[in-house]
């Protein structure tokens, strides 16, 4: 056995990996800040941003600038250490989800078999769900070491919301892993790669998991955070410059995650749909399928992306009161009976 | 309680059924109107490369008229600064000295026309005392400016421009409302001689 062997290759190919999923996750992340104004423009009868370059497409770029040359403010009473790693934390953890997510089938080059997920681990499924309880905490630290009251009440309003949509999350997800018999991310795309879609028999599962999604990451109508009029702004109301720039981007990131999570779990992932892979790849080659299939994935990120922001500029905001209400006393009881449903059936037909 | 109008239309307040407190369906409405409205029509006029059109009868920033030699029409009467409302008109008259007479029309001249624009509540007034047709509205506004010094126009930001040296920006600065106005002089004058 050379357990011990370092394949060089393997690490080289595994950090190019990270680096460009990293930057793709950025950059998609960055053009649905502009997507976002472009499609709440559209929706509202305007235009959008149409003057920083042709159709306004360097836009995100002047965001980023003028967050990033605004007067860094740190409050002097704040805890100064914790005050910097609350966005770091909230950046990093939104990042993060994004190794175990498979982006892609494997490429054949240089006579290596190159996975397109940056760690196949045999739990990934909760990993995700690990990182997204992590990102409560940029939440709270951001909020405690505002040493702000209404910055701290944010924090925690925020950090409950998350905890008590991650539970109905969670349920769902107990479902659909008792179909599936595995929580490896590659496994549950393969099985929908050679079998119908998990949609096909979890819709409720998915419609839960969906209006989670939209608590977790903070999107309409679940965004308190962004509530400055009747709630004074969020867990970031201190924040200035980039590390404001950074909690609102981690938002989008994580919008971008949970999106390519939805479409593995729930929408096939690579699988492009109503094409049988294995009979294209014998016509025009493994590695265009891959990427084709690459390409179908980030389509339908881009389709959940433009729900999300479809979402927020129709709905309006929720009350705390409802929000938790529709948390603990709807979702967590409509996943419970989703849970129970997929078992009997599982149960009834022997899989 | 009688009622006013005949349009008052009561409605029953029941118990929301399965369907109505699903919320969902009302979702999913509301959202297929937001989505219809991708494909409207939007009534944004992108302003520096369209612009909106303004009628010949606008009142806009005022222009200091000449005549068609390119003569100042202005004899410094005041009966504008006296018109205005809101007191943005100052002048200084001046009389004009020989070998001034192909630059203004008649023996006295506004030396100084300032108007503060800040102040101008763009009325027509000073259009309407003028006796001499040389001042008039245009079909423009005036532009903005990063100092209030800026909004003082003086008289080379009013004057027309020469209708023989610059034609075409005097066409422009003409706009419709003056060839309206001496339409309208010449049907006053043609009356005026019927009676």
């Amino acid at each position: 056995m050379d357990l011990m062997v370092i394949d060089i290759w393997l690490i080289i190919e595994k950090l190019a990996l990270v680096a460009i999923v990293v930057s793709i996750s950025l950059l998609i992340a960055m053009y649905s800040t502009y997507a976002e104004r472009k499609v709440a423009a559209y929706l509202q009868d305007r235009r959008g941003p149409n003057r920083a370059g042709p159709f306004g497409i360097l836009q995100p770029l002047a965001d980023g600038g003028k967050l990033f040359f605004k007067e860094e403010i740190i409050p002097l009473t704040s805890s100064k250490f914790l005050f910097v790693l609350g966005p770091a934390l909230a950046m990093i953890t939104a990042l993060m989800t994004s190794a175990v997510i498979p982006w892609g089938g494997t490429l054949n080059w240089f006579e290596r078999n190159i996975s397109l997920q940056i760690a196949d681990i045999n739990i990934g499924v909760l990993y995700i769900f690990g990182v997204i309880s992590l990102s409560v905490y940029g939440i709270m630290i951001g909020g405690w070491a505002s040493n702000n009251k209404f910055s701290l009440l944010a924090g925690i309003r925020g950090a409950s919301q998350m905890i008590s949509y991650e539970l109905a999350m969670g349920l769902t997800l107990i479902a659909l892993l008792m179909l599936t018999g595995s929580l490896k991310m590659s496994v549950i795309v393969e099985q929908q790669i050679n079998g119908p879609w998990n949609i096909v028999y979890q819709p409720l599962g998915f419609l839960v998991f969906f209006i989670c999604a939209l608590a977790e990451t903070n999107r309409t109508p679940f965004d308190l955070p962004e509530a400055e009029n009747e709630l004074n702004f969020g867990y970031h109301q201190e924040y200035s410059s980039m590390k404001l720039g950074f909690y609102l981007f981690a938002e989008y990131i994580a919008m971008f995650i949970s999106s390519a999570i939805m479409a593995t779990l729930y929408f096939g992932g690579y699988d492009i749909p109503f094409v049988n892979e294995s009979s294209l790849s014998a016509s025009i080659g493994h590695n265009l399928v891959t990427i084709l299939g690459g390409f179908a994935l980030l389509l339908k990120v881009s389709f959940f992306l433009f729900v999300f922001i479809w979402i927020r500029w129709t709905i309006p905001r929720f009350r705390y009161d409802q929000l938790m209400n529709l948390g603990w006393k709807k979702l967590i009881p409509l996943a419970l009976f989703n849970m129970v449903i997929t078992a009997v059936v599982i149960l009834l037909l022997d899989k | 309680m009688q009622a006013l109008t005949d349009k008052i239309k009561v409605l029953e307040r029941k118990p929301m059924t399965i369907g109505e407190r699903l919320y969902l369906p009302a979702i999913i409405k509301g959202m297929l109107i937001t989505f219809s409205h991708l494909f409207k029509k939007r009534p944004t006029i992108s302003y520096p490369e369209q612009k909106r059109y303004f009628p010949s009868v606008w009142r806009g920033v005022q222009i200091l008229n000449r005549d068609e030699e390119g003569r100042e029409r202005c004899t410094a009467c005041g009966l504008c600064a006296v018109a205005c409302p809101a007191e943005a008109i100052t002048m200084e008259g001046a009389e004009r000295m020989p070998g001034e007479e192909h630059l203004y029309k008649e023996e006295k001249y506004a030396a100084k026309y300032e108007i503060n624009m800040l102040r101008c509540i763009f009325c027509g007034l000073c259009e309407e005392a003028c006796p001499k047709d040389a001042i008039y509205l245009s079909q423009t506004f005036a532009p903005a400016n990063y100092h209030r010094k800026g909004f003082i126009y003086d008289k080379q930001d009013l004057l027309i421009p020469h209708p023989i040296e610059e034609p075409d920006r005097y066409k422009q600065a003409l706009g419709e409302r003056a060839t309206a106005l001496k339409q309208k002089a010449k049907t006053s004058e043609e009356e005026s001689m019927d009676n």
